[in-house]
């Protein structure tokens, strides 16, 4: 097992992401931030707890999303659903997507089409933790990468979080 | 976790973890069904038949709905408008649909174990959407979903079921259901419409006295009276029957306490229940209705997504 970030490194990669999202993002006007169920959560999480020390009073608006619905492997495995909670719209809005991997980029893809049920947004980026980028299956790219790690396939990446690993740390298994 | 069943015959073949499946995946969906765009693509390579030998109205929509809501291809048979009238069997009318190549097949039917029969035949899985006087377990899937949403929890909450005890497939299932997950249930009727060993036999207490039932209760599940399935008169009238088991406004609000009144549909207003309690704050039948779509969906992905 080895570590590929800290807790230290970890928490720094985080307020960088939300600095290149505000960065890119003025004021986050027009922008709300979707995190993708389940573990993409924790890192949206803190995003937004880093967005919001930056922006002060403006409201964030932020939202989970579960892709299990949408997943193109229904027939090989049952999946279990979790909560998804959007109470706002996001049509003509900008979409920040999180997750903790990026992988074969199948999540995305069955995460673009649940979203659509929700409206039209006038455009989606994706912030992952972590980009397996030799690794895709699908044509998907990051706009905000914690980390890009050239992994073979038969390599695991496994982020742990605090909320629910006891630490947070990232480590190649 | 998947379901410990291939098919949805009964609740009596359940188990608790298969029932907490179900309904916490159909809280998922019911927030789909919140959407602007109320379908989802997972079942988008299953074909559904819905063939219903006896008529429905709810049942048969929402079954519909919700395999399409789940991008189900859907393929209906009504009984009076096939072959059947020409005198098909039932295993040959199945077989003949099956090899156009259909995975579930969502049945109703007049005779108690159509669909179990079906099962031990056939390769698809069934659902069973109500089999004579034995089974409806969607109803009562949908029933527990309503209650849970309205009162929080299942376990210890008491629960009435009243009237027509002896024909009802909604009772039955919703006794099954009920016991597993622990609530408390009283069946309540007239003693020609309750089974005679019914509390050795499922474990539930029961009166005759209505007054008594809705004092107790946290929840009064109110049955249809199935007259179509009464082949010797069981009550004298329905008049009758209304003046001693029929629900009133007045008796609610005069128990000075909350209680929640549920109808699996059709309602017959005037015997069972009055209108003004069917349409009054008291009664959660259309959101019954409304979680029974949700309630479907979950039950159906979970038994395609089982298949593999």
């Amino acid at each position: 097992m080895k570590t590929i970030l800290s807790e230290q490194q970890i928490a720094l990669t985080v307020k960088r992401l939300a600095h290149q999202i505000l960065e890119n993002n003025q004021g986050l006007a027009n922008t709300v931030v979707i995190g993708l169920q389940p573990r993409g959560i924790f890192l949206s999480d803190r995003i937004v707890a880093e967005l919001k020390a930056l922006v002060g009073t403006t409201p964030i608006h932020y939202g989970k999303l579960d892709i299990t619905f949408y997943r193109d492997d229904v027939r090989k495995t049952l999946h279990i659903a979790n909560q998804t909670d959007i109470n706002f719209s996001i049509e003509g809005k900008t979409v920040i997507l999180v997750d903790d991997v990026l992988y074969t980029g199948r999540t995305i893809r069955a995460a673009l089409d649940a979203l659509l049920a929700f409206g039209r947004p006038s455009k989606v980026s994706l912030c992952v933790l972590i980009d397996r980028r030799f690794s895709r299956e699908l044509p998907i790219q990051p706009d905000f990468s914690g980390k890009a790690i050239d992994t073979i396939l038969s390599d695991k990446v496994k982020v742990n979080w605090r909320e629910n690993d006891e630490k947070d740390e990232v480590v190649l298994v | 976790m998947k379901l410990s069943t291939k098919h949805l015959l009964g609740i009596k073949d359940l188990t608790k973890e298969d029932i907490q499946l179900i309904l916490s995946t159909a809280e998922q969906f019911k927030e789909v069904l919140q959407r602007p765009v109320k379908k989802v693509p997972s079942l988008r390579d299953i074909t559904i038949v819905n063939l219903f030998y006896e008529n429905s109205t709810r049942t048969r929509m929402s079954f519909e709905l919700a395999e399409r809501r789940l991008s189900a291809d859907v393929l209906n048979f009504t009984a009076s408008s096939s072959s059947a009238a020409k005198g098909e069997t039932l295993l040959d009318t199945v077989n003949n649909i099956l090899s156009m190549k259909v995975d579930m097949v969502v049945m109703r039917h007049s005779a108690s174990g159509a669909p179990h029969f079906l099962a031990k035949h056939i390769p698809a899985a069934i659902v069973n959407a109500g089999d004579g006087i034995n089974e409806h377990p969607t109803q009562a899937l949908l029933d527990a979903f309503s209650m849970r949403e309205k009162l929080g929890k299942l376990e210890g909450l008491k629960v009435a079921i009243i009237g027509d005890i002896m024909h009802s497939r909604v009772a039955l299932s919703n006794m099954y259901l009920l016991r597993k997950m622990g609530a408390e249930i009283l069946v309540v009727g007239p003693p020609t419409l309750i089974p005679k060993y019914i509390s050795e036999a499922l474990g539930v207490r029961v009166t005759y006295n209505l007054q008594e039932a809705l004092k107790w209760c946290d929840v009064a599940n109110v049955l249809r009276i199935q007259l179509e399935r009464q082949n010797q008169p069981l009550f004298s009238s329905l008049r009758e029957y209304n003046l001693a088991y029929g629900i009133k406004r007045k008796m609610l609000e005069n128990l000075g306490k909350d209680i929640v009144i549920m109808h699996p549909g059709p309602i017959n207003r005037g015997v069972e229940l009055d209108s003004d309690v069917a349409d009054g704050p008291y009664s959660i039948i259309l959101n019954q209705v409304e979680n029974g779509v949700a309630v479907r969906m979950a039950a159906l992905y979970l038994l395609a997504g089982r298949e593999s």
